[in-house]
């Protein structure tokens, strides 16, 4: 293979520099030009989706009739446009399932599309979500990844007959014999949860269907187009070459999280069809976090052969991935991405697996940064950590003990990854002698002396960069496979052109949300051809009907540096040695004579120069006067692709990823015994991902990794009630780290550079990702020997590992046992509280039963219809937060005990989702003959209310259930109820003129 | 003034030195005002609930949420956005900062971040690492993991005492 050689005699190596970025200087300006800064077409229209709140449901109807009477409104993009002109997307794995870019049968996640409207302005569109009636029939739902694995479970797809929609079973060497000869077993189960790394640029795209072609014409801030392409146009029904997808040329960070795009795309596109207009849809941070995309749950069963010493015979994994409701492109890769290095950093030959992909109605899974990598390390790790507990050993030990050899590369591991270069030992022996490993072990001796709470934790992760495309048919059977035809490989693309003036372009397949990309490559560039840096023009915007591009991973399992930036190198190459051709002959030497260096092209060891431009003009000025061959124009592509990633093998052997680059994390923490807090006393990160392109942005992609896994190890998580209510829709309730909860991490390098990359460069963004969560759990697990560490290890959590007794309850707070017989929802909240009426019981009680008296004292009651006894059909807004919705609801008074009891109960629903709660009211008689109202009270909700609501959810109710019984209250006492805003205008004028104040 | 729900109403305001006029709803959002009607794309809207702080701009010379405002809100003041920051050709002392210190990835969180220190700053014109922390808690970045910004933020307010030392 080609590695790197230093291109030039010049003493300023571009390659390997601290370079400032090149994109800084538009985006410090507020000059980048992201998704929704692009131009449209006038008379573009803008799309609003209408959204199911519910997990599990039948559609029985969708009325938009009303919508299409609103201001502004064109058209309503509903499941039956999509079936008449669309395809579900293909998924990876033979199952009779149909995911289709907008609902047509039944819905299975909350936040899934059901309908799209297309009116004049976002705002319109928005409103008229409100003119669109879809009546629902619930199904129960089903959350649990191992509930939904059960044969009674409610299945998502019927034609499927089960949730469990592949299944694999993998055996490499001999791990029955292994683990019957092992002296120990040590085995553990683990949970990895949901989370994003949420880029702040929510998902655009601009969608335009040209009638007289049959070409969509798409603009998104979409991470591709790539393998996905084939899926989107085959969604769309059309060749490829009529689906024109565009990126632009900056994207307010991805992740992997921008992938999941794809389905507007196809939404979208059809959106346009329909309304015979450009529609533009603007993603909103709510239908993000509740309905982009997620990180792959994952419920691991891992379990070790182990010797007396620590070392590793034998590994079984049993896993399950929950995909969510829909297997979604590129799912189940987040199982096969990890697959061939399933044993890590480890010399363990024998291996057993057994992988489930599981559906459960939760958003489907996708992309996110280190995919596949935190859920894999966060059981092998853990375990190591665990053997070591278990066999009283030092867990850094059992690391050492097990790594594969420095000398044994390249490595061919169990599951068929080809280790391409490193050295583990070294790796660790560094970050251990530069991180300070022995004051750290110090440190929590004396802390402990103390009786505070300390740990320490370790993770050796291997990180894989530059996917094989062929990884996902792992999936299949080997039969299945052969039949499919062979799947491998990975296409980078590069194309530089060199114009009139010598002025330098160049082009790159790539699509980077953030990484510097243009940085990098005018590094390669200029370093290959002794250009200056800041002439060279990148330009990374894609558009699949002009650009260059093939079948890769993008941007992608961190292939930049490895792949593309090496793409770059041999387009740079191929330029180079045209115009060596063309200056030897002109400056009468030998090709092997010439070199290339600030800016003039010329002969070694003093002999003749000519300016850079002036040769490379000739390609276009003076063509005739070429050397033979050379055809004039000076532009070349390089497509490469390396052969090391070959199809995965009839013994399920597959070489996964290109590289695998090395990180071992040392951290030290502190845990607050009373809050559960948990304080990082130091991170130690060591990376091995061979050559450095630019030391500077690798550091930044490894602090912005770091804070990503320290996230998602303390923090991150999108929760879900047991109806299938997402509860994490704003960033108030999905918490990501902000700037005072981050500690800046030590970070250390060492160079081993791959022998399979044109550079040598391996991939390095998503290490800490992986190593991060498991670091921080095994550190946390030292502290409070435990082993049962879930993420995320929030405050909470961690109290109640370090075990706490419940104070028996206060006496007259136990809870009301009827009351439970709401029926689950999202977050159901009780309470309880009491108000004085200056009248008796009696009076008290009657006045509730009035209609009108109940219709007064509703915060928010339009109207009030009785629907028959004491029950009654309402019209009510209710605002919660930020969310403000008419419900149409319903409103009952039973177990009348009158005097003394009776309870109060409503439930409602709207465009903002559903509420339900009740309230058992008590009437006290007080000695002065005035009546104490007591009240205690449960509301559940879910939909949107319960994706943003969430944490208001506790004021707003006792806000609206007091207000219920004030306002019951005042009217009892002879206190008017103003409920119109005239009333309370009136009021509020009153109380400006002293008059003293109605309300 | 009263207007109805679907009238439009001229805002008149200043933006970055330029007065500038255009109609907006009543309900439209300052962001969006700004982005969409006066072309000030530097704004960028990342949560719409005052959290994330990617809107962030200056109005009448305080850090605040565009996203939180209405467009009329705007009307007859001062807005300063990130567009104001950089002469033609030069960048501010922060921005170059920014640059220097890898303060930036993907951008889209950097205009807010840069207009709550342009505020941050002058109100608090030697700031501690902690103070400084505690501002950037108003904006989130998933790129940087905020090293990088809370270096440049340090530097500047250093250089900026220095130089108010040789000048006294």
């Amino acid at each position: 293979m080609t590695t790197f050689q230093p291109a030039t005699e010049s003493p300023t190596s571009h390659i390997g520099a601290r370079q400032t970025r090149v994109e800084d200087a538009a985006l410090l300006r507020g000059l980048g030009c992201y998704a929704d800064d692009a131009a449209i077409p006038p008379g573009t229209l803008h799309a609003a989706i209408i959204r199911s709140p519910h997990a599990h449901a039948r559609i029985t109807s969708v009325d938009f009739s009303r919508a299409l009477l609103m201001k502004g409104v064109h058209g309503v993009l509903v499941g039956e446009d999509v079936k008449r002109w669309a395809l579900p997307f293909p998924v990876g794995v033979r199952q009779p399932m149909e995911h289709w870019c907008v609902a047509v049968d039944k819905v299975r996640y909350v936040g899934e599309p059901v309908a799209v409207v297309i009116a004049e302005s976002r705002y319109l569109a928005e409103d008229a979500i409100e003119g669109v009636r879809v009546e629902y029939e619930p199904l129960p739902p089903i959350i649990d990844p191992e509930l939904a694995t059960a044969e009674q479970a409610p299945v998502l797809h019927e034609a499927v007959g089960s949730n469990v929609v592949n299944e694999r079973h993998f055996r490499y060497g001999e791990p029955e014999q292994a683990f019957e000869q092992a002296p120990h077993k040590v085995s553990l189960k683990v949970k990895f949860p949901r989370s994003s790394c949420t880029p702040i640029e929510c998902y655009v795209v601009l969608a335009q269907y040209e009638r007289a072609t049959g070409i969509y014409d798409v603009l998104a801030n979409f991470q591709g187009p790539y393998a996905l392409h084939t899926v989107m146009a085959r969604a769309l029904n059309v060749p490829g070459n009529r689906l024109r997808l565009r990126t632009p040329k900056d994207s307010g960070g991805s992740f992997g999280i921008k992938q999941g795009v794809f389905p507007y795309v196809v939404m979208m596109g059809l959106a346009s069809r329909k309304v015979g207009a450009p529609v533009k849809w603007v993603e909103d941070r709510l239908e993000h976090l509740q309905g982009a995309s997620s990180a792959t749950n994952r419920v691991t069963e891992i379990e070790a052969a182990v010797e007396a010493d620590g070392r590793i015979t034998a590994l079984r994994y049993d896993q399950i991935d929950d995909c969510g409701a829909y297997l979604r492109a590129p799912e189940p890769a987040t199982f096969y991405r990890m697959h061939g290095n399933l044993t890590g950093a480890y010399a363990i030959r024998n291996l057993q697996v057994r992988n489930r992909v599981v559906l459960t109605n939760k958003t489907p899974s996708g992309l996110n940064r280190g995919f596949g990598g935190p859920q894999v390390y966060f059981a092998l790790e853990r375990l190591l950590q665990h053997i070591a507990v278990q066999l009283k050993l030092d867990p850094l030990d059992v690391i050492r003990r097990n790594l594969v050899p420095a000398d044994a590369f390249p490595y061919r591991a169990a599951a068929g990854a080809l280790l391409d270069s490193g050295n583990y030992q070294a790796g660790i022996a560094l970050a251990a002698a530069d991180g300070g490993l022995d004051e750290l072990l110090k440190r929590r001796d004396q802390a402990r002396a103390e009786g505070r709470i300390y740990g320490i934790g370790y993770a050796a992760v291997i990180e894989p960069s530059i996917s094989n495309m062929g990884y996902i048919t792992t999936a299949m059977t080997p039969e299945e496979r052969r039949k499919a035809g062979p799947k491998n490989g990975a296409v980078a693309t590069a194309t530089i052109n060199v114009g009139p003036l010598g002025d330098v372009s160049v082009h790159v397949s790539s699509a980077p949300q953030g990484q510097g990309h243009q940085t990098t490559v005018a590094q390669v560039v200029a370093e290959v051809l002794g250009v200056a840096l800041e002439s060279i023009v990148v330009n990374v915007e894609l558009d699949t009907q002009k650009d260059a591009w093939s079948i890769a991973s993008g941007n992608y399992s961190s292939r930049f540096a490895g792949a593309v930036a090496g793409a770059v190198y041999k387009a740079a190459l191929k330029i180079r040695d045209r115009l060596a051709a063309i200056a030897a002959e002109q400056l009468q030497a030998s090709p092997e004579d010439i070199r290339f260096a600030g800016g003039k092209i010329f002969v070694v060891n003093g002999g003749a120069v000519a300016p850079f431009h002036r040769i490379a003009g000739a390609t276009h000025w003076s063509p005739g006067l070429l050397p033979e061959g050379e055809n004039g124009g000076l532009r070349e592509t390089a497509f490469w692709s390396p052969p090391q990633l070959e199809a995965p093998d009839d013994k399920d052997q597959v070489n996964s990823s290109l590289c695998y680059g090395f990180v071992f994390d040392i951290c030290g923490l502190e845990i607050d015994r009373m809050t559960g807090e948990i304080h990082i006393d130091r991170y130690v990160t060591c990376h091995d991902a061979g050559r450095l392109l630019n030391p500077a942005l690798v550091d930044g992609q490894i602090r912005g990794g770091f804070t990503q896994g320290l996230g998602a190890a303390l923090m991150e998580e999108f929760a879900y009630g047991e109806d299938g209510s997402f509860l994490s829709g704003t960033f108030a309730d999905y918490l990501v780290p902000t700037a005072p909860e981050v500690i800046e991490p030590m970070i250390l390098h060492m160079e081993t550079p791959s022998p399979f990359t044109p550079l040598g460069a391996k991939g390095v963004g998503e290490g800490n990702n992986m190593s991060t969560p498991v670091c921080v759990a095994n550190a946390v697990a030292d502290a409070l020997g435990r082993s049962d560490i879930r993420l995320p290890l929030t405050p909470s959590k961690v109290r109640t590992l370090i075990g706490i007794d419940e104070p028996p309850r206060p006496a007259g707070m136990e809870p009301d046992e009827n009351l439970d017989a709401v029926p689950a929802g999202g977050p159901a909240l009780r309470a309880n509280d009491s108000v004085v009426i200056p009248a008796s019981p009696q009076q008290v009680f009657d006045t509730l039963l009035d209609p009108q008296t109940l219709a007064a004292i509703i915060p928010g009651c339009h109207d009030l219809v009785l629907e028959g006894e004491n029950r009654y059909r309402a019209d009510v807004t209710v605002g919660v937060g930020m969310i403000r919705a008419r419900f149409e609801a319903k409103v009952a008074l039973s177990d009348l005990d009158p005097p003394h009891s009776l309870r109060l109960s409503g439930s409602g629903s709207s465009s903002m989702g559903s509420a339900q709660g009740q309230a058992k009211v008590r009437f006290v008689e007080l000695e002065n003959g005035h009546t104490r109202l007591e009240y205690q009270y449960q509301v559940a909700v879910s939909g949107k209310v319960a994706a943003v609501g969430g944490r208001m959810l506790q004021g707003a109710s006792k806000v609206i259930i007091g207000q219920i019984f004030t306002r019951l209250s005042q009217r009892v006492s002879g206190q008017a109820i103003s409920t119109g805003w005239w009333a309370r205008l009136r009021a509020s004028l009153g109380a400006l003129f002293g008059k003293g104040g109605a309300q | 003034m009263r207007v109805t729900a679907d009238q439009t109403f001229p805002i008149r305001l200043e933006l970055n030195g330029r007065s500038r006029e255009a109609l907006a709803e009543p309900r439209t959002q300052l962001c969006d005002f700004l982005r969409h009607d006066l072309g000030a794309t530097g704004v960028h809207v990342g949560c719409e609930h005052g959290v994330c702080g990617a809107c962030t701009v200056l109005v009448d010379g305080v850090a605040m949420r565009s996203c939180l405002m209405l467009a009329v809100q705007g009307h007859e003041r001062r807005i300063e956005t990130v567009e104001s920051l950089a002469d033609d050709d030069t960048l501010s002392d922060l921005q170059q900062a920014f640059r220097r210190h890898h303060a930036l990835q993907c951008g889209f969180c950097t205009a807010g971040i840069l207009m709550s220190c342009v505020d941050f700053l002058e109100r608090v014109p030697n700031p501690d690492e902690t103070q400084v922390r505690d501002m950037l808690s108003g904006h989130l970045c998933r790129c940087t993991g905020y090293t990088g910004i809370v270096q440049a933020v340090l530097e500047v307010a250093a250089q900026r005492q220095t130089n108010k030392g040789v000048k006294q």
